[in-house]
This record gives structure tokens, sequence and C-alpha cells, in this order.
């Protein structure tokens, strides 16, 4: 039985996540760089030394040895595939592409490969395969200074959510992330695991101690109001409840929705928040061109167009790569204040 | 592909103070680290100097490096300045890249650099295509790329030393082995005990060096530049070393590997050994390295004088440079 007050963080409770399904099922692996750490010297007493980005695979080779928990050389093209080929045979492989910045090595794998194998077979292969990955700048002014520059602090999910036929998933808690990977984990067809590196370390709360599932392809209203809905991904979704705090000692009821899975997207949930609210600001951390939260601006306007008092308003990050300054990092990304901005101006 | 010539005594000094200046830059950024000093991410090179310093006393100016991660090294080696790689991990507006790159990203592409690169191999390309252009243009330039024996692993690595093979092109892949991709042991990941044996599958010639004597990195570099510069084509060059420290700053190391094989490692430190084999045979004294070692000291107090002191970039800053605009600005 669960405690009501066990925490974790988000990295602790996607590594229960894993730890839950190998123990069910035999099927599942696991494999990336340094998942493990340390490989093949447990006769110097070394092992465990690493466990992916924010420790979320730390431990599993004690539980479950080298044959199922595989650290792989620095070869994201070829370990994808090995995924892909391994997921068609009987396995259900969980990759770790260490940053979604490293996905430019492995893209084909993923868009082409992954993606399209059920389709392209005529519905008869399965491919129960999971694709964990780190994203996102760690710079806002709670953070160390951001720092990790143009080539691994990318957002990059609406290239993955573009593709049909992969399912995208953006978990915002400890709660959704151990839920929405185990839901992962036993869908019969690829899904990609979005982890917030900020959130990691820095989210915490409680998570009970079975197996449970968070569906994919549902939205979550996380706070309830009257006056405006705020759509959020992954951490934006934190950015949104900052926003909203503010909003209501204002007076302004904002609704925030957490949208958990941005392919494929649940848009009857954010819809009918609109038509309650009859406004809505959509906030993305990814850069806005081609983006989600133009995406799903788009499908509010369209269908929630006669329930508007204002048009809706998409809030990304700078159309531009991302810098390594702090003091420019630090406007890069979405935050609470632009986001109270937004909702002023279409308040009026 | 041994080389009778030995290095004249300038060639040993210079040596030895791109290895001083680098050894120092990245304990003074260490330092710098270690007192809270936000610099972002950063993989220090401490530990290979020699590797930089003996491939990079075999090229010219306009000769070209390509860099990965841990690159301060190789900047330094090929001439970057230190006052402005210090403003750059302070994301200072006079830094290399006006503070959008950091440490992953730190160059100077004036200085033949083709970009310090953190995504593993892609620098590869970069170089065979610095090459490829040599040739085209009928230069006798050539280029270098560094990897570590992780990158030796990845697809584009294999890709490019296939091409470069093919075409015969001026290029010299430089494997520093330092035995480790982050906590993966180079025995574990690594199908041949020498990561230079793969030459022989793309028909070049591949060494195997004492990655902690610049004078054989040197030697083995003169040979393979001569190599290319002669239109024979490309060379491998396996430099065995060791980075004395984490992967990145906050990495522990003993979760991977055991104290006495880092003690042995130190104890074959580049410097001093170079140091010893001056004393004991010059041609430089003591206090010839002494000398170069006080200068490299002031370089990078003046270094984190200017960084310190030097404006932050303002944040129009943010939006620049992401289009290449047409000179004079149309467009
Ligand atoms: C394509 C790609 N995969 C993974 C990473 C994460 N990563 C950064 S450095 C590194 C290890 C590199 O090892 P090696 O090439 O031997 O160089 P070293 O760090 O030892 O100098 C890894 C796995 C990356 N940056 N790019």
């Amino acid at each position: 039985m669960s405690t009501p007050i066990r925490e974790l963080s988000f990295g602790q409770a996607i590594n229960e996540a894993l730890r839950l399904e190998m123990r069910r099922d035999p099927t599942v692996i696991v494999m990336g760089e340094d998942i493990a750490g340390a490989a093949g010297r447990e006769h110097l007493g070394l092992s465990d030394a690493w466990g992916g980005p924010m420790r979320a695979t730390r431990g599993l080779i004690k539980e479950f040895g080298a044959a199922r928990v595989i650290d792989t050389p620095i070869a994201e093209m070829g370990f994808t595939g090995m995924a892909v080929g391994a997921a068609m045979t009987g396995l259900r492989p969980v990759v770790e592409i260490m940053f979604v910045d490293l996905i430019g090595v492995c893209y084909d794998q993923i868009i082409n490969q992954a993606a399209k194998m059920h389709y392209m077979m005529g519905g008869k292969v399965e491919l129960p395969m999971v694709i964990r990955t780190a994203y996102g700048t760690r710079g806002d002014k709670r953070s160390y200074g951001g720092g990790a520059a143009a080539q691994h602090s990318q957002t990059l999910y609406s290239v993955l959510a573009h593709i049909p036929g992969l399912k995208v998933v953006v978990p915002s808690t400890a709660y959704n992330a151990k839920g929405l990977t185990i839901a992962a984990i036993r869908d019969n067809g690829p899904v990609v695991v979005m982890e917030h590196k900020f959130l990691g370390t820095s989210a915490k709360g409680h998570v009970p101690e079975e197996a449970y599932t968070v569906p994919i392809g549902k939205c979550e209203i996380v706070r309830k109001g009257k006056d405006v809905t705020l759509v959020g991904i992954g951490r934006m979704t934190h950015v949104c409840l900052e926003a909203a705090t503010t909003l209501a000692a204002g007076g302004i009821e904002a609704e925030v929705v957490d949208v958990l899975t941005i392919n494929p997207l649940d848009e009857e949930t954010i819809i009918e928040s609109v038509k309650r609210t009859h406004r809505c600001v959509v906030v993305d951390e990814d850069t806005p061109v081609c983006s989600m939260a133009r995406d799903i601006a788009a499908r509010v306007g369209e269908a929630a167009f006669d329930f508007l008092d204002a048009p809706v308003k998409a809030i990304s990050s700078a159309d531009t790569p991302v810098p390594f300054a702090a003091v420019l990092e630090a406007n890069y990304t979405p935050n609470a204040d632009k986001v109270v901005a937004a909702v002023k101006e279409q308040i009026g | 592909m041994k080389t009778t010539s030995k290095p004249t005594a300038e060639k040993l000094a210079w040596m030895y103070e791109r290895m001083s200046l680098i050894r120092q830059f990245e304990e003074r950024l260490k330092w710098l680290v270690e007192t809270g000093v936000p610099v972002g991410a950063v993989h220090y090179y401490i530990g290979q100097e020699a590797v930089a310093a003996g491939v990079c006393a075999a090229l010219n100016a306009d000769d070209w490096i390509a860099s990965n991660h841990r690159g301060h090294g190789h900047c330094i080696a090929k001439g970057v300045e230190v006052a402005p790689m210090m403003a750059e991990l302070f994301g200072k507006v006079t830094g290399t890249n006006r503070g959008k790159g950091g440490s992953m990203h730190i160059t100077d592409i004036t200085k033949g650099i083709l970009g310090v690169n953190p995504i593993v191999g892609a620098s590869v390309g970069h170089a065979l295509g610095a090459a490829l252009s040599a040739k085209v243009r009928q230069t006798t330039q050539v280029a270098a790329a560094f990897f570590g024996e992780g990158g030796a692993g990845i697809g584009i690595t294999h890709e490019c030393m296939n091409m470069a093979s093919i075409w015969k092109l001026p290029v010299i892949f430089v494997c520093e082995n330092n035995g480790y991709a982050q906590a993966t042991p180079v025995e574990y990941a690594s199908s041949t005990a020498k990561i230079s044996d793969r030459a022989a599958g793309y028909n070049m010639p591949g060494v195997n060096v004492d990655g902690q004597d610049p004078v054989a990195v040197w030697e083995a570099a003169e040979a393979a530049v001569k190599r290319a510069r002669a239109g024979e084509g490309p060379s491998f060059i396996e430099a065995k070393t060791y980075r004395y420290f984490g992967h990145h700053q906050g990495d522990d190391t003993l979760r991977y590997r055991l104290k006495e094989e880092e003690q042995a490692a130190r104890d074959r430190d580049c410097l001093k050994q170079f140091r010893a084999k001056m004393e004991k045979s010059g041609p430089l004294k003591l206090a010839d390295l002494d000398a170069i070692d006080a200068q490299n000291k002031k370089l990078l107090d003046d270094a984190v004088e200017f960084a310190k002191s030097s404006p932050l970039p303002g944040p129009e800053e943010l939006y620049t440079d992401v289009y290449v605009q047409a000179k004079g600005g149309a467009q």
C-alpha cells in the first residue's frame, strides 16, 4: 500500500515506472548511453556509475542485469534501429536518447522507420517501443544560469509530433511522468516520452508505489477557472500555474489545461474549456514556426470561433537558436510574466 | 610513418608553451567553476594537452582543425586567444562567439577552427569538408579532426574515413583515446583493442602513439601532414591519453574507475614528463620553461580580468545572426 505522503522526484518516478514494468514483463529492456555506466567493470567492484542525465535508469542494472539494461556505444542511429528490429520481434525496448537534440543523428529510424512500420505493413506488425529523451533549457530565474546553448537545450517535440504514427507525451509532474511512462511501455506502437531537464530534478510530488497508467491522448485540467484557458505543455504547465496565481490576485480566474500528450492531441478537453472561458493562451517551450502552440491555437480557432472573445494567443520560445549567455537564455523561454501580459491584453 | 626529423628547440618551446597555457586555462576555469562562477557546462581537457599541442605543432596557420565538446585545448593549440575565450565562458559580448556559444561552441574560425562541437562525431564531417575544399581549390591545406574514442564509434566517423580514403582527401583523423566516453570504458565499447586498427579497414595508415608525449604526437602528425599535402590521402592517429577529471564538472570519476589508475596516469603527466626530459637532455632549460609558465599565468590573469570587466550582451543579441544576411545588409 502506498503512503499518501511518499514523494518522488520526476526522475525517480520514471525510474520506478521502468523498474515496475521490467518486473512485470521480461520482454521490456532498456538501452542507451551510460544508462548504467562503468559497463563491464563489475570485476573491479564498479557498476551503475551514471544512470542517464536525470538518473532515471540508476539501479536498474543491479536488479535486471546487463542483458536487459544495455549500455551502448555512442551510436544512436544503430541502437535506435536495433530497437525497431527488437520491437518487431518480441521485445519492448525503451531507448534513451540522452538529449532530444541528438535525434538529429537517428531521425530516420524515428520518423521513417519506427513511426511508419505499422502503416506501411498494412497493420500487420506492432512496434512496442519507447524513446525517452530529455529536452529544454535549464535557464530560468531559479536555475544556476543555463548554459547548454544551441545544441543541448532544444525542445524540438514539434518535429516529432509532426510525424503521423508517432505518439508523443510530455509529462509535467512526477505523478504523470510515472503514469505516462508505464502507459508508453504498454502501448503497442512507438511512443516518445519528452522529459524536461529542469523538471527532472526539481519537480517532486506524491507518487503512489504501485503501477498505474496516465492515459496517452488525454489532457488534464489542473486548475479550474472561468475567465481564460491557459494551455501548458511540460514545464510550461508550471509557468501557466504561476501565471494563474498572479492573475487570481488581480481577480482573473484562469483555467489551466496540461496537454500531456501532444500527439494525438485531446482537442476536446481544450476546446470544451475554451467554450466555457471564451479566451485561450497556449504556452509552448518550442520555437514558434510549425509549433504545437500554433497548431493548438489553430484548432481552437477553428472549433471554438463563435465562443471566443479575443484571438487565441500562442506564446513560444524566441524564434532563434538557444543562446548560451544566461542573460539571453532568460529571455528565450516563455515565463509567467509574458503569460500574464498576454491574458491582460485579451481581457483588455 | 616515422619521420627522421627531430623537433627544433623552437618547436619544443612552442609545444610546451601551448601545453602550459591549456593547463593553466583549464585550471583557472576549474577554480572559477568551483568558486561559483556560472560558466555553463564545461568539459576539462586537463591531462590531454600533449595531443592538441603535438598535432597543432605540425599544422600551419591556414590549416584547419575540427573539434569536439572537449575543445578548449584544441582552440588554444590552434592559436585562439585566451581572453576572448574566457569572456565567452562568462557569457560576455566580447567572447569568441559573442556569448552565444559558450564552452561547447567556443571557437575562432579565423584561426582555422571549424568549430568546437558537442554533437559527437559531427565535426569529423566538417574536417572532411575542409579537406575536400582544399582539394577542389587546389591548395596544400590540410584538416585535422579531433574526436574521442567514443566518437570513433559513431556512424559519421566511419562514413568519413571511407570517403576520405576513396578520394584521397588531405585529412587527419585524430582519435584521442582517454579511456572513457562519459562513464563507458573503451574496452567495453570498442570492438578492437586499438582504435587505430580500424584504419586498415579503410585503407589508410593508422598509428598508435603515446598521447602524453607531445613529440611522439608531433612526429605522427608530421608524417600524416606530409602524406596529406602530397595528395596521398588521409591518416589515422590514435593518441593514448587520459582525462584527469570528470566528463564534465561535477562528475564523480570514482564511480567508474579506480584511484590507482588515475594516479598512474598522473604520474605520466605530459608537462611533468616534458620538463624532466628537458632537464635531463635539453635543449630547453627549466628556467626557460618556468619563464613560459609565468608568462602564461599573466595572460590568464589578464584574460579573467578582461572577461569580468566586459559587458554582457544586450537583449537584442538574442535575435541577431539567426540568418545570414547578404553583404551590405540587404535582404
Ligand atoms: C551524438 C551524441 N551522442 C551522445 C552525446 C552525449 N555525449 C557527450 S560527450 C559524450 C562522450 C564522448 O566520449 P569521447 O568521444 O570518447 O570523448 P571524451 O568525452 O572522452 O573526450 C557523450 C556520450 C552527444 N553529445 N552527441
